[in-house]
């Protein structure tokens, strides 16, 4: 039965991503304890569309706010394990079906995986 | 309004858009978006950027369930990946030229196509020989048929399913929701595959869908911490707590309750775009 070992390995990776999704999640309510600490009694402004600044919308920017300790960035890092869990499933599934010698699926999960990652890296956003 | 209180508001809100999304398996995501436009006058810039992450949340923490039972077909989803991916890409790209209030009225559009779907009679008895694609692509499958055994499933009309699929992918992109929904359609009317595979399939390919699009919001800058916050930590909190109450059947009156809220919402929605008001 073809389907076992895809389901055994989909499985493991499944459990790894609940603890990533775990780890994000304690990041995103770190980040916004010291948030809302800083700035919780100020006012929103969210009635029109500013963008972000650097700090919270590149990997550069947001590392950098992290490491000053600013509560925003801190948001967007666990923002980003988020983002990343269903691309790190993607990944392992290529070794999954290599293991498997599927090089179909290999080869088809790979072209799934370089979309994601050139909607990311192939400066689509600027 | 202090932000701490904004903060807090919105995190009851989307604690409940969570619970009523799993309860009822219709997703979170789409209430969150007219809560946020229409309740608090957020931008809907920053209501999709936000909604697309709470959707990648849940995706991701739940989707091993799905995959343990035996349902999920997926080589069908990974296959499919392609054409929802690359439909996202498109749709992030749409969301950035289109005009809000246009986005406001496609979206409320799809929100009651989507929930008008739910109610559509679904596959009966499956067909075991798929079509000669499917079986190149080893697509066909199996699942428990509930009595202890296997029954086995063909799958059709690949071509069709691929174009549904990059629509659904594209939608999901421009509207920052799962288009789980949609996602259903494609795989169970036409690709004919049995409904509680279609389900289970859909839902595992969201996060990746969502994903794609995901990177291109977060560097236009439509991901707003203080927003994001309150709102993936609620519906996360919210799902996982409806998927503990839940243990089999969902309630038929939770459901009827849940479509008149996301009509009512849908119209709403409309009407604002239409009226140039989002």
């Amino acid at each position: 039965m073809r389907n076992w070992g895809d389901k055994d390995m989909q499985v493991i990776i499944g459990n790894l991503l609940r603890w990533g999704v775990l780890l994000a999640t304690v990041v995103v309510a770190i980040g916004g304890a010291i948030y809302l600490y800083r700035h919780g009694s100020e006012l929103p402004d969210y009635g029109t569309f500013h963008g972000q600044p650097r700090t919270f919308r590149t990997i550069s920017g947001i590392t950098g706010g992290v490491l000053e300790g600013r509560g925003r960035a801190i948001i967007q890092l666990g923002i980003l394990i988020l983002i990343a869990t269903p691309v790190v499933r993607v990944a392992f599934s290529i070794i999954g079906y290599l293991v498997e010698k599927d090089y179909l699926y290999t080869a088809i999960t790979a072209l799934v995986l370089g979309i994601i990652l050139f909607s990311m890296f192939g400066g689509l956003g600027g | 309004m202090t932000i701490l209180v904004f903060t807090g508001i919105l995190l009851i809100g989307a604690f409940a858009a969570g619970l009523l999304g799993s309860l009822t398996g219709l997703g979170g995501g789409v209430v969150i978006i007219p809560l946020l436009t229409l309740g608090f006058g957020v931008d809907i810039r920053y209501a999709i950027g936000s909604s697309l992450v709470a959707v990648i949340a849940t995706s991701s923490g739940s989707a091993v369930a799905y995959v343990k039972e035996g349902y999920s077909n997926i080589r069908l989803g990974m296959f499919l990946e392609v054409a929802t991916t690359t439909g996202a890409i498109l749709g992030a790209f749409l969301a950035i030229y289109a005009p809000t209030h246009l986005i406001a009225i496609i979206f409320g559009t799809i929100l009651i196509l989507s929930t008008a779907s739910s109610y559509v009679k679904k596959q009966g008895a499956p067909d075991t020989a798929g079509s000669a694609l499917a079986a190149k692509l080893t697509l066909n499958g199996q699942y428990p048929d509930g009595q202890g055994g296997w029954q086995a499933y063909g799958v059709h009309r690949v071509y069709g399913g691929f174009g549904m699929m990059t629509l659904a992918g594209m939608l999901s992109g421009l509207l920052g929701v799962g288009s789980g929904a949609l996602k259903v359609i494609a795989i169970d009317n036409i690709m004919r595959v049995p409904f509680k595979v279609s389900t289970t399939t859909s839902n595992f390919m969201i996060g990746v869908t969502a994903a794609a699009s995901a990177g291109i919001y977060l560097y236009r800058g439509y991901i707003d911490p203080g927003i994001a916050m309150p709102v993936v930590l609620g519906v996360l909190g919210g799902a996982f707590l409806g998927s503990r109450i839940l243990a089999g059947a969902r309630p038929a009156w939770l459901r009827v309750i849940f479509t008149v809220v996301v009509v009512f919402l849908a119209v709403e929605m409309i009407y604002n775009g239409a009226t140039h008001r989002i």
